[in-house]
């Protein structure tokens, strides 16, 4: 694939982050201030807490994008720098593999706790 | 080749910190790419210990109590200045390398004006957005927990 | 901006290389006497009558229009022919080749990387009426808006400053880089063009403005007011709209139409014959 559209993609992927993630980082840090999504109270890494996010099919979904596409930005953001070194054509090659399959494996990973953690969440 | 007999002369990894003329723009980029792979370091191991959400609280909270302690809050601390400085840069970058509040291709007539002249203003509402993330994180954090 | 008090002696710290000699660069100090209005260029020839005459460096105009100059002067890459001593305001000066590129001898880069990368993006007007290129007729309509879209861009003397103050050309020779790039965006938005889908074949692989971060530097030093940063954004903008089909095509300007109804004058002389 070629670096047109895979940076264009990396910019849109940037765009999705800035959403998903905000609102991730507003549940977790700004718990103080905000104090949303943490209807039990206390701190937002509680279990309970956890659990009522968990049990929503809307939570798991965003997070599984959220998932993907900070995985793809990242990894590619990643082989951009790595090939501003200048590494030899093969070892590009051999890069850009390995890239993909570990992010590949992350993806399913996470997918597969994401989703789990809401069968998990739902039976709590 | 000639080039051979010569001397290579590229800056290296040096040219991506300094080395051009130490403009302002040249700091945000170091910054937006130390934050992007600190970032994506933290994210690797973040996929790894909330799954143990999946195997239940006992897991959860036994992965939890791993990343406890002053430094760890330090650490999320900087996560979260990371993604403040990484996420604001990056809008202002998005619409920068989409052209708009770059400026239209001008006259140049001495003292030059350039794209960077344009953008300052935005940068500067930038870095203030971020600086006023970075303390309300820093109340939410260690002062109203 | 001179402040009138230069040191009457300036001392030139220069970056020496002979191949074959020298295994690196070296920093070799020259003192010499200051005159009012003495550029770096004329401090270089100085140093090279009075002092050492193996000195090398390479200069055409000096009056920064060539191009042949850039150097790396206190650090930052400009042109020795349009830097006042003065402006530096500092009774050392240093001097040294424009990093990025192999050293020839002293101040003397190998410009080919950057020669070699515009060529590779056509620097020229392409379109498919080959014959009317060849034969011309007419001139093909540009408005003055039009012409103003890319007229900045044109003003490149092909320095190489910008890619010596470029951090992505400082460990990336597969990168266009600011020059090659700027003049490919100079020819894809000149109205005259169609050479859009040629150019690609280039700019959407890695030579492309992917590596280009908006760092800025090569727009900060352009002693020509280029802007080449400015133009490699507007260049993303244009792919990535293209990547998207939102790009707006356009056919190439037309013939411009002669004007209908007026004689031509009989004392005008007949336009000579081409010559090529
Ligand atoms: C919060 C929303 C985010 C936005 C708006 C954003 C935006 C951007 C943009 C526009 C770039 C390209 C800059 C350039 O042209 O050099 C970039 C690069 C990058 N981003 Fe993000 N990003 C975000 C989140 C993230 C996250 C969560 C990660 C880590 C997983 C990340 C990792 C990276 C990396 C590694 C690069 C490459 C940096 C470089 O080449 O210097 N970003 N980001
Ligand atoms: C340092 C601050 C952070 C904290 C305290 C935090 C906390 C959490 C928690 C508790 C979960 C479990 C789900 C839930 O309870 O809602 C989670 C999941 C997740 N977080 Fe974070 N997070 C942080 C930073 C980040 C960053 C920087 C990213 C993005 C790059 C991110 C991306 C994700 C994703 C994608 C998931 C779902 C993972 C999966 O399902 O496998 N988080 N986070
Ligand atoms: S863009 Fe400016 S600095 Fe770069 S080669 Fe052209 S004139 Fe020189
Ligand atoms: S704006 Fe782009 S091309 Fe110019 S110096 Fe920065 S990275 Fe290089
Ligand atoms: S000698 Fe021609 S640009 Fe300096």
């Amino acid at each position: 694939m070629r670096d047109q559209k895979l940076w264009t993609w990396h910019l849109a992927a940037g765009v999705i982050i800035l959403f998903l993630l905000g609102l991730h980082m507003a549940i977790m840090h700004l718990d103080a201030l905000l104090g949303i999504f943490n209807p039990a109270g206390g701190h937002p890494i509680d279990w309970a807490n956890v659990v009522a996010r968990g049990q929503s099919l809307a939570f798991t979904t965003t997070y599984i994008l959220l998932l993907g596409t900070a995985l793809f930005h990242g990894l590619y953001g990643l082989r951009n720098i790595l090939f501003e070194l200048d590494p030899a054509p093969p070892l590009k090659k051999a890069l850009s593999w390995v890239l993909i399959l570990v992010g590949v494996g992350l993806f399913i990973f996470g997918t597969w706790a994401a989703w789990v953690g809401y069968q998990v969440a739902s039976q709590a | 080749m000639e080039k051979d007999r010569g001397h290579p002369n590229r800056l290296g990894i040096w040219g991506w910190i300094g080395g051009g003329s130490w403009g302002p723009d040249r700091y945000l980029y170091t910054l937006h790419r130390i934050t992007g792979l600190g970032l994506l370091f933290y994210f690797v191991v973040h996929i790894f210990v909330t799954s143990s959400r999946a195997i239940g609280q006992s897991a959860w909270e036994e992965s939890m109590m791993r990343v406890t302690g002053p430094l760890f809050v330090l650490g999320e601390y900087l996560v979260f200045v990371a993604v403040a400085f990484h996420a604001i840069n990056g809008v202002r970058l998005v619409f920068a390398e989409l052209g708009l509040g770059i400026g239209k291709p001008i006259e140049p007539i001495y003292p030059y004006r350039t794209c960077l002249d344009d953008q300052r203003p935005w940068a500067i509402g930038a870095l203030l957005l971020i600086v006023a993330l970075v303390v309300v994180g820093a109340l939410d954090f260690f002062v109203w927990h | 901006m001179s402040n009138g008090k230069v040191p009457e002696q300036i001392v030139f710290r220069i970056r020496r290389f002979a191949p074959g000699r020298d295994m690196e660069p070296v920093w070799k100090d020259y003192t010499i006497a200051y005159e009012a209005g003495m550029t770096v260029l004329d401090g270089l020839w100085k140093v090279k009558e009075s002092i050492d005459p193996t000195l090398a460096w390479r200069a055409s105009c000096r009056m920064g229009v060539c191009g042949s100059c850039g150097m790396l002067i206190n650090g930052k890459a400009g042109l020795g022919c349009n830097t006042q001593i003065s402006e530096l305001a500092t009774s050392v000066v240093t001097v040294a080749p424009l990093s990025n590129f192999p050293i020839v001898r002293d101040l003397v880069p190998d410009l080919r990387p950057l020669f070699d990368a515009h060529t590779a993006l056509s620097p020229y007007i392409i379109r498919s009426d080959s014959s009317e290129q060849e034969e011309p007729t007419g001139e093909y309509y540009q408005s003055a808006e039009e012409m103003e879209s890319y007229l900045q861009f044109s003003y490149c003397i092909k320095c190489a400053c910008c890619m010596a103050a470029c951090p992505t050309c400082a460990t990336d020779p597969i990168y266009s880089g600011p020059v090659a790039l700027a003049q490919a965006h100079r020819y894809n938005t000149d109205t005259r063009d169609d050479g859009f889908e040629a150019r690609k074949d280039v700019l959407a692989g890695e030579a492309g403005p992917w590596r280009c971060h908006f760092a800025g530097e090569c727009s900060r030093v352009c002693p020509k007011g280029v802007d080449p940063a400015k133009a490699i954004q507007l260049m993303k903008r244009q792919l990535v709209a293209d990547a998207l089909g939102l790009r707006k095509k356009r056919l190439p300007a037309e013939l411009a139409k002669k004007p209908d109804g007026i004689e031509r004058r009989p004392d005008i002389p007949e336009a000579p014959a081409p010559t090529v």
